[in-house]
């Protein structure tokens, strides 16, 4: 079955203490090379059969109200993947 | 089984009834803290109206409370799911009305609040990333609002606060307006707690009926099940029950 | 409600095993040992098909079947007076126990351990060991109104302590706090023996009304069974059999069994759910899922009642549609209930889970056939008696004996020891010694803990840490209220496990008793290592002799408990371990006395007798130090005492009380003092000589049946008649002093109670952040 895959990020400008956390804890592992860490959610909605633009737009579309906060967050992919 | 208030319903009849003065208490799947706002609704002098998040119509009453909890589990963000139950959109248009219907959102509440645009900005995870529960000054900026009638200007409270998303963040322009507009509503004082943007823990919206906040009045209500507060203990979140009360009442 | 089934299996049948005797079977991978294996196919009078296997295997491990404890836990219950029996509402065997309240009132508790899972994976393990205590509480027809949490850690500056510090602290809360339940109380020690091996130990009450109390039976031939909540998948699937009976060892492959993850808004749901269909009296019997899933669920709930149950296993909903039949029967996927509910009743059950949007499956009936049977597809998997899958198990008599090193080990004493040397003996020394103790890991301040835990939410809560017990209102109208305490000392216990028992017993009843509360009952939480060592069955075998002894002599029954074994880091057992919880009631919990003083002028007394007993105290912890013997137990002190407490609570004669236990004298001072951020002005030379003592041991010793209190001036009188009326040693140690910000102890150095603040708060977020 298509899968319709979003992401949602925080915007640039809010900060992000998930991220701040774990970029603070990857150097205690050993990975150095990383200076920020931004974390998001992917979402994966299933659809039967196949993915027609409009269902592609429904999916921005739930994206944009329920996915995500546009206050906070922002929708930054929304793509289909072959099962 | 027998009604006894703590395991219950919601809804009892008031210590002292207020001419009638009908406040209603929203419950979703996930809300705990239903019963002890209809606890400091009655300790209030009014009747607590149980509110089911699925009812399609607003049962009649004066005023509604939004409590808090972990309402859907805070899945997806919290209260992003609450927000769309069909009641919301009843107790949305009501605030929105003429008649300005008072709706208090607290913590889970305030976060339903903002997603359904009620109130501005947003909460996202506390700053030091844990959950804190602790007893927590607040000062009163706004003395105007339907729930804050009976407290002063600058007035002090003590509070509990207990959550893990409560930083309010918004951006500068929406925060310079909630200042100039007057309608940041409490501000944590001596010690922010999880990172809010000019340590704002409460808002409205302009008319005033509408207010958020992250700490919790109702559980500042009861002498000994309170914060501890120099030798005592501290009722302080009585006055917004009683606030909206005066006001219903006085028909303002 | 059936599904397709889109895997397809080698359905085992019992028809193809009874053909089929050749068949080997992975019964040890499994955990089972060869006799009972054998033991199985003698009961079956045949092989056992491969679900058959798997619900045997998890039944009849340590974890479910308590087969190394069962001979020795049987005293719980036969040392047991009429009077003791009198309020004791549903006793041991059930999912918890119940005690009447009076009015009307019922109130339910039990403490669970989580220990194994907490290690594998710190949150889930925490977080679904409170999400298993909850359930067993709501299982008895209760809503559940609180939670506590005794745990213990390895060292506090080892790296992988503080891995388990932030996991099971974060998962706590989040678990708790999202059901709506306060966290009331609970302990924190650090000690190496728990490195490898740490216990997260959980406890849950809950009230209900009389006529509200469920039992897990399954009566009623023809009323239907089903299983609701979660959906089933693959969570700790063996986690039963496996990680209770295994330890973690670096040289095999490190088993990693799918740990059970929790989804807490899955439980409060089901709590509310279950509450209104108990409101509405919906179901005959109700069982919560927990080790051992529906293997447990089905054979308990047949085995209780009239015998006999008939389950169609495809009907379960699944998470995960590759899971084999044997593997349905074994996970432990959290928040599931299995109920019966009368024909009649099923349309207003199902409206229930409609409302609350609770998925549910009917599974099958209850029979009058004595045999429990499971189909899939229609074709017999499983026919056993669930008598002898639940109840009646392998019982084991572990051969145990005093360990050869015990008598040396008492022995030791720590005074005249090599790190007795330096003993504190000047006042400045004094008050280094005073600041050390309470800056050290085990006796400092848990607030780093403790501000993760919702304490306010239901509105009930009248007390919590740092006083010495937790309280719960039950009567808005009344006050009635519980009050809980856990304690337990595995420093003690290991030097003499039969007095250590005891004194955890004394410790937590001695709480409730500071608390102004009745104790009323106990549950306990025995966490030991293999049973298969002798050393550590003989451990075993005193503590419960010495609890249950105890028991008896304070009056107070068991009414649940549980035991964890295997405990172990390698072959090195943990320390012996047994949590007590004691439950009191209050009449008032308006009068609930809090641990710290508060009013200038106030008298403060020192009740009980002080001896030199330092062997495994906290301060010979310091200086690195463990043998000897434990204090001294005097149950009949402990009882005195605690009417004194109870009296002086419910007539006003006290503001404060508060036990001494870990760090005696010095740490209850200490703790006093700071509890409202308040001074004293303390004298001990005129209770030294009393006793018999230098002011070191005074302040440092760990005699038992102590407390110190706070009497207004008015009631100092009535006060001193109370204890003389009753024979109970009682001195004026000093004065509360509100204006010096100083806790002043004649013959130490002042010891400012900033300073004090300082050292006791900073250690917790020195190492945890």
């Amino acid at each position: 079955m298509p899968r319709i895959v979003v992401d949602v990020m925080p915007k640039p400008e809010i900060l992000d203490p998930q991220g701040k956390a774990i970029v603070g804890a990857l150097p205690r592992l050993g990975f150095t090379d990383f200076v920020s860490v931004r974390q998001g959610k992917r979402f994966e909605l299933e659809v039967e059969g196949e993915v027609t633009d409009e269902i592609l737009a429904k999916a921005r579309d739930a994206a944009e109200t329920l996915l995500s906060n546009p206050v906070i967050e922002d929708v930054v992919s929304v793509q289909v993947v072959e099962a | 089984m027998t009604e006894i208030p703590l395991i219950g319903e919601v809804a009892a009849a008031a210590i002292t009834p207020l001419a009638g003065a009908r406040i209603g208490v929203v419950t979703f799947p996930g809300t705990l803290d239903d019963r002890d706002a209809a606890r400091a609704v009655r300790l209030a002098g009014a009747e607590a109206v149980a509110l089911w998040h699925a009812d399609t119509e607003l049962a009649e009453v004066d005023a509604v409370v939004i409590p808090g909890g972990f309402s859907y589990g805070d899945y997806l963000r919290a209260g992003a799911i609450a927000r769309f139950a069909p009641l919301m959109g009843k107790i949305v248009d009501a605030a929105n009305s003429d008649a300005k219907l008072p709706v208090l959102g607290i913590c889970n509440g305030f976060q339903i609040l903002t997603e359904s645009h009620l109130l501005p900005g947003s909460m996202i995870k506390n700053d030091h990333l844990k959950f804190i529960c602790r007893d927590q000054v607040l000062r009163v900026e706004n003395a105007n609002t339907a729930w804050t009638a009976d407290y002063t200007q600058g007035q002090e409270i003590t509070v509990p606060l207990k959550n893990q998303d409560g930083q309010y963040i918004a951006d500068e322009k929406t925060l310079d307006a909630l200042e100039a507009e007057g309608r940041v509503v409490f501000r944590y004082v001596g010690f922010n707690p999880n990172g809010s943007r000019r340590d704002i823990a409460g808002i409205s919206n302009a008319a005033g009926n509408v207010v958020g906040l992250m700490p919790h009045p109702e559980h500042a209500v009861e002498a000994g099940f309170g914060p501890e507060q120099d030798g005592g203990h501290s009722v302080d979140g009585l006055g917004f029950f009683t606030s909206v009360l005066t006001q219903i009442v006085g028909g303002k | 409600m059936t599904q397709e089934t889109t895997a397809k299996f080698n359905i085992d049948t019992v028809a193809n095993a009874a053909g089929t005797p050749e068949v080997e079977l992975p019964w040890a991978e499994l955990g089972l040992k060869q006799n009972e294996f054998e033991e199985i196919v003698k009961l079956l009078g045949r092989r056992p098909t491969g679900a058959e296997l798997a619900m045997y295997s998890v039944m009849w491990s340590e974890h479910c079947s308590y087969k190394s404890s069962k001979n020795h836990l049987r005293q719980f219950g036969q040392k047991v007076t009429e009077e003791m029996k009198k309020d004791m509402l549903v006793g041991i065997g059930e999912n918890a126990g119940v005690t009447n309240l009076g009015d009307g009132w019922a109130v339910t508790f039990k403490i669970e351990s989580h220990n194994s899972p907490s290690f594998v994976e710190p949150y889930q393990g925490a977080a679904t060991g409170i999400g298993g205590i909850v359930r067993d509480i709501i299982s008895m027809g209760a809503r559940p109104v609180a939670v506590m949490d005794p745990l213990r850690f390895g060292e506090i500056d080892h790296p992988d302590t503080a891995r388990v510090m932030h996991g099971a602290v974060a998962g706590i809360g989040g678990y708790g706090n999202s059901l709506g339940l306060p966290n009331i109380g609970g302990e924190m020690v650090f000690d190496a023996v728990y490195q490898g091996n740490p216990l997260v130990n959980a406890l849950a009450v809950g009230v209900m009304r009389h006529e509200d109390i469920r039992l897990a039976n399954a009566s009623g031939k023809g009323n239907k069974v089903v299983l609701f909540g979660a959906r089933t998948g693959g969570d700790g699937i063996g986690g039963a059999s496996v990680l209770a009976s295994e330890s973690f060892d670096d040289t095999k492959p490190s088993k990693r069994p799918a740990v059970q993850v929790g989804d807490p808004f899955a439980e409060k749901v089901l709590i509310e759910c279950c509450l209104e269909l108990f409101k509405h009296s919906l179901v005959e019997g109700i069982q919560d899922l927990g080790a051992a899933g529906i293997s447990c669920a089905t054979s308990e709930l047949a085995s209780n009642g009239d015998g006999g149950m008939q389950v169609e296993l495809t009907s379960v909903l699944l998470r995960d549609p590759t899971l084999t039949p044997g593997e349905i029967l074994m996970s432990e996927s959290q928040e599931r209930m299995m109920a019966v509910v009368t024909p009649e009743n099923v349309e207003a059950f199902e409206a229930v889970m409609d409302k609350w949007a609770v998925e549910y499956s009917w599974l099958g009936e209850v029979t009058d056939t004595g045999r429990l049977i499971i189909t899939w597809d229609g074709e017999v998997i499983v026919d056993v008696d669930p008598k002898t899958v639940a109840h009646d198990g392998p019982v084991y008599d572990r051969p145990y004996a005093r360990p050869s090193w015990q008598d040396a080990l008492q022995a030791d004493t720590f005074t005249g020891s090599v790190q007795d040397a330096g003993r504190p003996a000047t006042s400045g020394e004094l008050a280094a010694a005073v600041t050390e103790l309470v800056a050290s890991p085990n006796m400092c301040d848990k607030s780093w803990i403790t501000k993760q835990y919702d304490r306010y939410v239901g509105g009930n809560t009248a007390m919590a840490f740092p006083d010495d017990a937790g309280v719960v209102r039950v009567d808005e109208e009344t006050g009635l209220g519980v009050a809980l305490s856990t304690d337990a000392n595995g420093r003690y216990t290991y030097l003499d496990p039969y007095q250590g028992a005891q004194l955890a017993l004394a410790e937590a009843y001695r709480n409730v008793a500071t608390g102004g509360a009745v104790p009323m009952a106990v549950s306990d939480c025995l966490n030991f290592g293999s049973p298969e060592d002798p050393d550590v069955m003989w451990q075993l075998a005193e503590s419960i002799r010495g609890l249950s002894d105890a028991c008896m002599e304070l009056g107070v029954p068991v009414t649940g408990g549980n035991v964890s074994l295997y405990n172990q880091t390698g072959t090195t057992p943990i320390h012996p371990s047994p949590v007590v919880a004691v439950l009191g009631k209050l009449d008032d919990v308006a009068r609930r006395t809090p641990s710290g003083w508060r009013e200038d002028g106030q008298a403060i007394y020192l009740l009980g007798t002080t001896a030199a007993e330092l062997d495994g105290s906290e301060w010979s912890k310091l200086r690195g130090h463990l043998g000897g013997l434990p204090p001294r137990v005097d149950l009949a002190a402990e009882r005195t005492l605690g009417e004194i407490l109870i009296n002086a609570s419910r007539d006003g004669m006290v503001d404060a009380a508060h036990d001494l236990s870990e760090g005696g004298l010095a740490a209850a001072l200490v703790e006093s003092a700071l509890r409202y951020n308040v001074g004293a002005r303390i004298g001990l030379g005129e209770v030294a000589e009393r006793d018999g003592v230098d002011l070191f041991t005074l302040l440092f010793s760990e005699s038992q049946a102590r407390a110190i209190v706070s009497v207004p001036r008015s009631e100092e009188v009535r006060f001193n008649d109370m204890c003389t009326a009753r024979g109970f040693a009682h001195a004026r140690i000093g004065v509360v002093d509100s204006a010096s910000g100083t806790l002043e102890i004649n013959g130490v150095d002042a010891l400012p109670l900033d300073a004090l603040r300082e050292a006791h708060e900073g250690t917790l977020p020195k190492y945890f952040g």
